[in-house]
């Protein structure tokens, strides 16, 4: 059985909002999916159908080909961490790995075992309550791993935390990809993902806007747009736009031309005889592709449905 | 970045998980939370504490330490009344007694007679309260009754008794066995019934009685609570042709006595007057056996003891409310039905770990608090003594009745999903009804239909106050009488119990997490 999810057609509405508009995408193994969109895109509630917690209207969500709700021993088929903050404050750490271990029919050892793996020995007999957020998301890993299994699914494991958290949870996650686990990790920031996604699932409204590697966005995103800089403003402006490109003024002496690429910018600006004093392909940064991608949901976004508070 | 097509293999070996493994993680949830521990240690505590406070204030002043204090006891250990005035002679081996009975009146002008006032013949094995009788007799309002060792009751003829229809009643005794007779005339006599008095000694004291219960009166307080005013009553009978067979003692051997000691808020003493051959014999008090009710009120029974019962319930009820909304609260009722994605399965979890663990801290508690409360009201133990199997069924039906509480609370709390108002409703669905009906806040009628129909209807498991239809009392929630049998309002608070269950189930399948 393949360790994947595949998500297909999900629909959901909560009264009049739509909040899963035929979501379809596959997480993959070996790799760390990104799973990106602004608030409200319906990341959260595709993660919580996944996990059998709510009911999509229409469409399946499987793990290894099987809806959540039918696994037996779900926790040894998907880790997820969903929100930190879901504890019992005055359960201890462990106490807390320790009941979702017998719920699986695990025990005492493999708890140690993921205490181990998330860091969190010191702290492991301390009650929660007064646990950073940073702990939290560390327990929430622990839990996650638990049962050893091949897919992990995080919704916004880098929330909160400090930039040492930040590169731990990068560098962990590239490590459970890179032992052949599916990785799927949701942010509202692509700037997160950015040295830790492979892949991308870029979402918004309720639909996937993009899937596709992160080498292949910034490629997409950065398009054919040229920077030119010229003291003849208006000279390269007709001479670019009678050749078919469009042409837009960024600054008194800097031109964002598109529809041409840069060498064809070059000659033909050589050809008419336009001074000009630079040429430079824009390169995209992933932000900027993300920005790109999904100026739409954002600009909906007040309309759009808001992830229904928890 | 190297992508690997091949999955990845778990190195921890699948067990399944099935209604075991959640049994378990829901009792390891349970015993890691202090709380839900300490909350139900201090229900535990607290149902000893009241108990044990509750027998030491209503321990009986007893003012001859060398006598038992508490009250008289019949052949069958049960609490009796024995208290009537006798006109007697003893009489050895076989024989009988016959009198004429011509009426049966109130003393003094004040109001009728209780229906339950008598006078009539008895045979009794001796001059100590509570030994074994069988009597015949004529009532104020149930006509001639064969009665023995106070809890047996039969019906004879129906009607009162006046001059103009007299009954002729006689009891004849043939080893152990008496039978009562009744007559119109004299002449045809009709069996009422007969009584069978293992180890009635050789002599026994034979002759006539009369007796009438008091008058209770209980006025309700404006803030609960009842004032109890006992006024005895007297009643009158009237015989003639009275015969004593198989006896060498004479006609002038009759001798008059109060029985069952000195004169108080429920019975005066009695006096007797012979002319000729007639002989009026007034009595106060009764013979039979002992029930709650105004009278005896402020006793120590088992019940008493267990007066602490409805607060350990509310704190088992804030415990196994929060069982389940704590984990609502914040969210951690996904990770549970992440790790059980089987609906029902979580509810039913953790009533039964509830359940077990409530039953297990009600079960020591309430046996504490009545062995403790029998040993503080020695030597005498209860004033309503109960069988080993009544105790029994008591205890653990109010382990029972706290445990199946918890159930109702989380269930009740899963279907709200909050802790107030799910603490509130089932506080006001089973303590607010108990405390209303049994503190006598609400009149009788609606306290009834309260402990009928609510949840609360499952403290009729506790109920062991013994009740007579030969004895006139008030069989009403404030003094310990249930309107349903104890398993039977233990069934009310189950059926509650499962309905809440089924609603929970139900709306956790129904609803997203």
């Amino acid at each position: 059985m393949e360790a994947t999810v595949e998500v297909t057609g999900l629909r959901k509405r909560y009264g009049p909002t739509t909040a899963l508009d035929g979501m379809t995408f596959t997480v993959r193994p070996g790799q760390v999916t990104g799973f990106v969109g602004p608030n409200g895109a319906g990341k959260s509630t595709t993660m919580r159908v996944i996990l059998g917690l709510d009911t999509a209207d229409e469409g399946t969500a499987l793990i290894g080909g099987q809806p959540y709700r039918n696994l037996r021993n779900p926790l040894n088929h998907i880790g997820a961490l969903l929100d930190a903050a879901a504890l019992q404050p005055g359960r201890t750490a462990r106490n807390h790995l320790l009941w979702l271990a017998h719920s699986q029919g695990l025990g005492a050892r493999r708890v140690d075992d993921v205490i181990e793996q998330a860091g969190l020995g010191p702290v492991a007999g301390r009650r929660t309550a007064g646990f950073s957020l940073g702990m939290r998301q560390r327990l929430g890993i622990a839990a996650a791993l638990l049962g050893d299994p091949p897919v992990i699914m995080l919704d916004e494991p880098f929330n909160g935390l400090d930039p040492e958290g930040i590169v731990w949870m990068r560098d962990f996650q590239r490590a459970l990809a890179a032992q052949g686990r599916a990785v799927l990790l949701s942010s509202h920031l692509m700037s997160e993902l950015q040295d830790t996604a492979d892949h991308l699932v870029v979402v918004g409204r309720g639909r996937v806007i993009a899937d596709t590697s992160v080498r292949e966005l910034i490629g997409t995103a950065s398009g054919d747009r040229v920077t030119l800089r010229t003291s003849a403003r208006s000279e390269a402006m007709t001479a670019l736009a009678y050749a078919g490109a469009t042409v837009a003024a960024t600054d008194r002496d800097t031109l964002t031309v598109s529809g041409l690429a840069a060498e064809h910018v070059v000659t033909l600006l050589g050809e008419s005889g336009v001074p000009f004093s630079e040429v430079s392909a824009h390169r995209a940064t992933l932000e900027e592709a993300y920005m790109e991608l999904t100026r739409d949901a954002v600009e909906f976004r007040a309309a759009a449905a808001e992830e229904p508070a928890r | 970045m190297t992508l690997t097509t091949t999955s990845y293999r778990s190195g921890t070996p699948a067990v399944h998980a099935g209604f075991a493994q959640q049994l378990r993680a829901e009792w390891t949830k349970f015993r890691t939370v202090r709380g839900w521990v300490a909350g139900l240690a201090a229900a535990a505590l607290v149902i000893v504490l009241i108990g044990l406070i509750g027998a030491h204030t209503e321990r009986p002043t007893c003012e001859d330490p060398n006598q038992p204090c508490t009250g008289a006891r019949g052949p069958g250990g049960e609490a009796v009344t024995d208290r009537f005035y006798f006109v007697h002679q003893p009489l050895t081996g076989d024989g009988s007694i016959t009198v004429r009975i011509t009426s049966l009146a109130p003393e003094g002008a004040k109001g009728g007679l209780p229906p339950w006032a008598k006078a009539g013949i008895v045979l009794k094995a001796g001059d100590r309260a509570g030994s074994a009788y069988a009597a015949v007799m004529a009532t104020a309002g149930h006509g001639v009754r064969m009665q023995h060792n106070y809890t047996h009751d039969t019906a004879g003829a129906p009607g009162t008794v006046s001059a103009a229809s007299p009954h002729w009643l006689r009891l004849t005794r043939t080893g152990d066995t008496v039978t009562g007779y009744r007559s119109a005339d004299g002449a045809r006599w009709t069996a009422v019934g007969t009584a069978r008095l293992t180890g009635l000694p050789s002599q026994v004291q034979a002759g006539m009685f009369a007796a009438s219960p008091p008058a209770t009166e209980s006025t309700s307080q404006k803030f609960g609570g009842l004032s109890n005013r006992g006024a005895p009553t007297r009643a009158t009978g009237v015989f003639d042709h009275v015969a004593l067979s198989g006896t060498e003692s004479g006609d002038a051997a009759w001798h008059g006595e109060q029985m069952g000691g000195p004169a108080d808020d429920f019975a005066s003493d009695g006096t007797f007057r012979r002319a000729d051959d007639t002989f009026t014999v007034t009595g106060s008090g009764d013979i039979a056996p002992a029930v709650g009710g105004p009278m005896t009120a402020g006793g120590q029974t088992i019940e008493r003891s267990l007066a602490g019962t409805f607060v350990g319930l509310i704190l088992v009820i804030v415990v196994g409310v929060t069982f389940i909304t704590a984990e609502y609260r914040r969210g951690l009722i996904r990770t549970t039905l992440m790790a059980s994605p089987r609906r029902g399965r979580a509810p039913a979890a953790k009533a039964v770990v509830l359940a077990a663990v409530t039953f297990a801290a009600g079960l020591p508690a309430a046996a504490a608090a009545v062995l403790l409360g029998e040993w503080l009201v020695r030597p005498g133990g209860f004033d309503f003594p109960v069988g080993s199997l009544t105790e029994l069924r008591v205890v653990a039906g109010t382990a029972a009745l706290l445990a199946v509480t918890a159930v109702l609370a989380m269930a009740v709390g899963t279907v709200l999903r909050r802790s107030a108002g799910a603490v509130t409703l089932v506080f006001a669905a089973i303590v607010l009804p108990y405390i209303l009906a049994t503190a006598s806040i609400l009149p009788a009628g609606p306290s009834q239909w309260l402990l009928r129909v609510t949840p609360a209807a499952g403290f009729a498991i506790q109920q062991n106050m013994p009740q007579y239809a030969q004895v006139d009392s008030d069989y009403t929630p404030a003094f310990g009488y249930f309107p349903l049998p104890p398993w039977g309002g233990f069934a009310v608070l189950c059926g509650w119990t499962a309905v809440a269950l089924g609603a929970a189930v139900f709306m956790m399948r129904r609803r997203d997490a």
